[in-house]
């Protein structure tokens, strides 16, 4: 998305703001010494420049003497005076620009490693309520707001008071008659740009809203494309997306429209100031009251003042919506993380992989139960098969054994001891996991094996790899083991991606299993392999299979079938066909 | 940029209106400083009142004039940017919507998505400054230098020679800067993948406790994006300082020169009033010329990016049926000896060892027969609907429909004949009903038939407006089932010739998926129906079945016949199904 202009940004406002800019300072203030010292260079670097113009116009003065009668002395000092300020203001500007710059970034990554320490943190119940995927461009937009607001607005801030307070004692100084010209036009200038604001802010809000809706409108029918086509209704679509098209014209006419007034009528009541400021400053003239020196002083002040009147008004509003966004970036950092463990937890070592869930029960929120008195049992060396349709909690019962979720109530064992009085770390070591979503990140297909342990050898990883029936493919890429996986696995097959993750449970070695089949069918070879590769890591292994493929189901010592949050049968395959219930309705289904 | 002229030209009167008051105005506002200096050089040494009072309101009154001039020029370019993109994001949208699949496959849909979006945004902004800014600041530069070269030529050369300095070097800075930030852009590209990855795996990461580990990959990515940034900003920020150093340093020689002319006569010190102006309107417009030219290179880049859709000619002409010499005795749907390869699309990216997504293929198919396709991810079963349906065209061989080559239809007239429910199928924002009439006209009673025949009206008649419930984006309101129950709805609604259904129960349990099984053979006994499926259930009892791999039929027959003689197929059964049984 294209960003918008800035009128429209000043719409969001922080709903702590006090809050939110004590806590940024406090990531400020790690650099109080620099930030001192870049105070005071803009204090300084601003009184330079605002020399200038008294000096130019001191020379004007000596110079108005007329032919032959400058005074040349006091016109050298004067240009030597203004050299001296402007190289001065110059380097202070730059160091000021620079500093700040500075500060803003190092804050910036400050902030973006919190956030990712954050979310390391956080539970995994947070990434599947929340769109992570907004979450981090949220993140990262804000984060990137909040720097460009600490780089450039706070020292425009400090530039724009200064030089506004300055230019008005200089003008003050000057001529206090000829300052009257401004205490009509500033005014004037400030209350019309407030008022311009307020007119444009509902046009720009407006605006943003027409463009969502077409490119949401668009966006979707783009992703759709195949379905459109294959109906046959691309006109109709077009025509559909013409009203779209149409109301974002209209509203974007109407708030340019509305913007583009702006920027003439400051420059009028500008120049309108200098007119009167023109005559008036003629008329004292002609009274002996002020010299050609006083009125091209004043001129010159003039026009530095009214710019950055302009600028404290926008500024501040860019400084609302940054603080809004720190506080989004505070809010996600205020987020509570996993629960602590038990304060007496001790590490699980030893594990012979004996696990067992009673009478346990789950729910987002009390009122809407997921898991109801669920009891499961998997001796060591076991394989119990997990099956229902899809929502029925088969994952949540997973999530619940490797504590990414925390029952409400139910007892959960591993060998015997309370799984929640050993740490969560310990707990989780001690189990492989396979997912139905493979995950691989983009690193060498080494680092990738090795994820679980990051010590191995090669020879153990080749060797997972062999077991994973993986080895020959990975020989077969351009660079063999060191061959970089980009993050879409555009360079490996499904079927190679799971195998990659079969090797490094394989690799990671722990008594018990989790294993999520998927569900998606690749080529019989592979699927054969996928197959043979499964067997053997489930071997001598406490496994607790989410069961697809019958063979899997059939094998296991202990077959759940759980609906809408319930087990509603246990027992082998054999038994739950004897028994003629839902298992054997779901069996028998494929085949009408 | 040819683009941007193109849509431009059509309203080549209005713009011209708009700019030639532009730059009147231009003109007019470069006086202002003129009549100052008229003013405090020659009336008011002369001590009298009204002519200062009379040339002061002259000068009021330009300003209004430049006012006026100024909001009209701008609002006239505001109108012809909003006609100009109007029509650009008109033509392009119908465009994209009628690209053909390896056309669309080329630009891939994220591409296609932001040329709709920010690109048609930057051009338009672009469209609008060009005619403000971009007229207002070579005037305000080149009248500017005018104006000062009649009012003092030796004080005008002080300006003549810094101004193209002062562009040139912010325009070489930023020349510099540019790819500093790219390489910025790419570090923050890398920072949130990882961050993404972090996100995705989250299950992963924590079950084998390497948030340590995540945290030290992060820190990495996190440490050279800072600097690189660092570098870039730090570059990005000499411009404006010096800039306004070189503006000082000519006020100084304004002061210097114009006080040595002063004093050998040549000028009067009103002069150097004026150009002490005069110098802050030029040299803004100098700097200007960098916020044009970044919008510029932006803008044309984003023009091009828009040009390459709308210029992509079309690829799929409907041919004479002489033309196509096809066979006279096809069969209701045909595959005659069809090869295809997807052009730089998926599979070819990937370095798809195989190449090929369907190898010497042929199949027959007569009207009211169903036909099972079987196979595994990637086996060529969504290609065989795709160049049914003329998404694409045939490398070799010929594909025939209602016994004609497909090539010999206009588009519309071909597609309407099928009913479809995709692989992956899309939900769109709207209400139930429209998601399953897609603007087709259909009476209630079809919209009811084939909801409850895709064993979707339950479901539907359980939702708040029954048939007017809005799904949300992609349907994120509704589960899996029951998205694609409504997309086989929409399929069946307008009783096709030929229906097909692409992995469509993927999503349905075993219950419903033979509830949606007994339905279609009860209702559409005559409808020519392709089934697409990875599960046997699905398509048992086909009346033939092809059973693909690696692109090409490795069995084909009826059920009982490929378990006996097709191994691939016996063993997908078994897998499923269990021991025969």
């Amino acid at each position: 998305m294209p960003r918008m202009a800035r009128v429209n940004e000043k719409t969001e406002k922080p709903k702590d703001a006090r809050g939110t800019l004590r806590r940024l300072l406090s990531y400020l203030m790690v650099r109080r010494g620099a930030l001192a010292a870049v105070l005071l260079a803009s204090l300084a670097g601003n009184v330079l420049s605002l020399l200038g113009p008294r000096l130019a116009g001191s020379a004007v003065g000596a110079a108005a003497a007329g032919r032959g009668l400058v005074d040349f002395r006091e016109v050298y000092r004067c240009a030597w005076g203004m050299l001296v300020c402007y190289l001065g203001s110059s380097v202070l500007t730059f160091a000021v620009n620079f500093g700040m710059m500075r500060v803003g970034r190092l804050v910036a990554k400050k902030l973006r490693e919190d956030v990712f320490r954050k979310l390391l943190e956080l539970p995994v119940g947070f990434f599947d309520q929340n769109q992570a995927g907004d979450i981090i461009s949220r993140v990262s937009y804000d984060v990137d707001v909040v720097s460009t607001c600490i780089s450039t607005d706070l020292t425009q801030i400090v530039t724009s008071v200064v030089t506004v307070a300055g230019s008005f004692v200089m003008m003050a100084v000057i001529s206090p008659a000829l300052t009257c010209v401004t205490l009509v036009t500033i005014p004037l200038a400030i209350l019309y740009t407030r008022w311009m604001n307020r007119v444009t802010k509902p046009l720009f809000s407006r605006r943003s809203a027409a463009y969502g809706g077409m490119n949401g409108f668009a966006e979707e029918k783009f992703s759709g494309l195949r379905t459109i086509q294959g109906y046959a209704r691309e006109e109709e679509t077009a025509e559909k997306f013409e009203s779209f098209n149409q109301s974002a014209a209209d509203a974007y006419y109407q708030a340019a429209r509305a913007a583009k007034r702006m920027g003439p009528n400051v420059r009028f009541i500008n120049e309108l100031g200098l007119a009167l400021i023109g005559m008036l400053g003629s008329v004292l003239y002609m009274g002996g009251r002020i010299g050609l020196e006083q009125i091209s002083s004043f001129v010159l002040y003039s026009r530095k003042f009214s710019g950055p009147i302009n600028e404290i008004a926008n500024v501040t509003g860019e400084i609302y919506s940054a603080l809004a966004a720190a506080e989004r970036v505070f809010h996600l950092l205020d987020t509570p993380g996993e629960r602590a463990d038990a304060p007496a937890a001790e590490a699980l070592a030893e594990v012979r992989g004996d696990v067992l869930l009673e009478d346990v029960s789950f729910g987002y929120t009390p009122e809407r139960s997921i898991l109801r008195e669920v009891s499961l049992h998997a001796a060591p060396g076991r394989l119990v098969a997990i099956v229902g349709p899809t929502g029925a909690g088969k994952t949540t019962i997973i999530n619940l054994l490797m504590r990414f979720y925390d029952f409400q109530t139910g007892t959960g064992q591993v060998d015997g001891r309370d799984m929640y009085a050993v740490t969560r770390r310990s707990l989780r070591q001690s189990y492989a996991m396979v997912l139905q979503d493979t995950w691989l990140f983009q690193g060498t297909v080494w680092e990738n094996i090795a994820y679980g342990r990051e010590n191995a050898t090669r020879e153990e990883v080749a060797a997972a790899a062999k077991a994973a029936h993986i080895h020959a493919a990975i020989m077969q890429l351009p660079q063999g083991y060191d061959t970089v996986l980009r993050e879409d696995g555009g360079n490996i097959s499904k079927g190679q991606k799971q195998l990659l993750t079969i090797a490094r449970a394989m690799l990671y070695d722990a008594k018990m299993l989790i294993l999520d089949e998927a569900t998606s069918n690749v080529d019989t070879a592979t699927e054969r392999q996928i197959q043979a590769a499964m067997r053997e890591l489930m071997a001598r292994k406490t496994c607790v299979v989410i069961a697809h493929r019958l063979s899997t189901i059939q094998n296991a010592d202990h077959i759940l079938v759980v609906d809408q949050g319930r087990v509603m049968e246990q027992g082998t395959h054999r038994e739950l066909m004897e028994k003629r219930g839902v298992y054997y309705r779901l069996y028998a289904a494929q085949f009408e | 940029m040819k683009l941007m002229l193109r849509y431009m030209r059509r309203h080549l009167g209005r713009i011209s209106l708009g700019m030639t008051v532009k730059i009147l105005a231009a003109f007019l506002e470069l006086l202002i400083p003129y009549v100052l200096e008229y003013v405090i050089d020659r009336l008011a040494p002369a001590g009298r009142i009204g002519p200062v009072l009379g040339w002061g309101a002259v000068m009021a009154g330009l300003a209004w004039a430049v006012r006026w001039g100024n909001i009209f020029a701008n609002q006239s370019a505001v109108a012809v940017s909003r006609d100009c993109t109007r029509r650009l994001r008109q033509d392009l949208f119908r465009r994209t919507l009628t690209l053909s699949g390896s056309q669309a496959d080329r630009f891939g849909l994220p591409s296609l998505i932001s040329r709709m979006t920010s690109d048609s945004y930057n051009v338009q902004n672009f469209i609008t400054s060009s005619q403000t800014v971009g007229v207002r600041a070579p005037i305000m530069l080149v009248g500017g230098v005018c104006v000062a070269l009649t009012m003092d030529a030796a004080l005008a050369s002080i300006l003549c020679v810094l101004a193209p300095v002062m562009t040139a070097m912010v325009i070489f800075v930023s020349r510099r800067g540019v790819p500093l930030y790219d390489r910025v852009q790419r570090e923050v590209d890398e920072m949130t993948r990882v961050m993404r990855e972090n996100v995705t795996g989250v299950r992963v990461v924590k079950a084998l406790c390497k948030e340590p580990y995540e945290a030290r990959r992060f820190q990495a990515v996190n440490d050279r994006l800072t600097r690189s940034d660092l570098t870039a900003s730090t570059v990005m920020a000499i411009p404006a300082p010096t800039v306004q150093l070189f503006m000082n340093l000519g006020l100084i020689l304004v002061v210097l020169v114009g006080a040595r002319r002063v004093d050998g006569g040549a000028a009067e010190p009103g002069v150097i009033l004026a150009f002490l102006i005069y110098f802050n309107l030029i040299l803004h417009s100098a700097m200007s010329f960098n916020r044009i030219f970044i919008m510029l290179s932006k803008a044309s880049a984003s023009a091009d990016r828009i040009a390459e859709v709308l210029d992509t000619p079309e690829d799929q002409p409907v041919l004479p049926p002489a033309r196509a010499g096809g066979k006279a005795d096809a069969a209701f749907l045909e595959f005659d000896r069809v090869s295809f390869t997807h052009a730089g699309g998926a599979a070819a990216r990937s370095g798809d060892r195989r190449g090929k997504c369907l190898d010497d293929l042929s199949f027959r198919v007569s009207r009211g027969e169903t036909l099972g396709i079987i196979g595994g991810t990637g086996a060529g079963k969504s290609t065989v609907i795709s160049l049914l349906l003329r998404f694409y065209d045939a490398d070799e061989g010929a594909v025939y429909v209602d016994g004609r080559d497909v090539r010999t239809y206009e588009k519309k007239a071909l597609r309407e004949k099928f009913g479809a429910a995709f692989q992956n199928d899309m939900i769109f924002a709207e209400t139930i009903r429209e998601n399953v009439t897609m603007g087709r006209p259909l009476g209630e009673e079809d919209l009811r038939r084939a909801a409850a025949d895709a064993m979707a009206l339950d479901f539907i008649e359980e939702k708040p407006g029954g048939f007017d419930y809005r799904s949300d984006i992609k349907g994120a309101n509704l589960s899996g089932g029951q998205k694609q129950r409504l997309c086989v709805a929409r399929a069946l609604a307008a009783r096709p010739e030929i229906l097909i259904l692409d992995d469509a129960a993927s999503a349905l349990d075993y219950r419903t998926d033979a509830r949606l099984r007994q339905a279609l053979r009860a209702g559409y006994a005559g409808v020519t129906t392709v089934i697409v499926a990875q599960r046997v259930s699905s398509i048992l009892h086909a009346d033939q079945i092809l059973v693909l791999e690696e692109g090409r039929i490795i069995g084909r027959g009826v059920h009982g016949e490929l378990l006996e003689r097709c191994p691939v197929y016996r063993e997908i059964y078994q897998s499923q199904m269990g021991e025969l049984g």
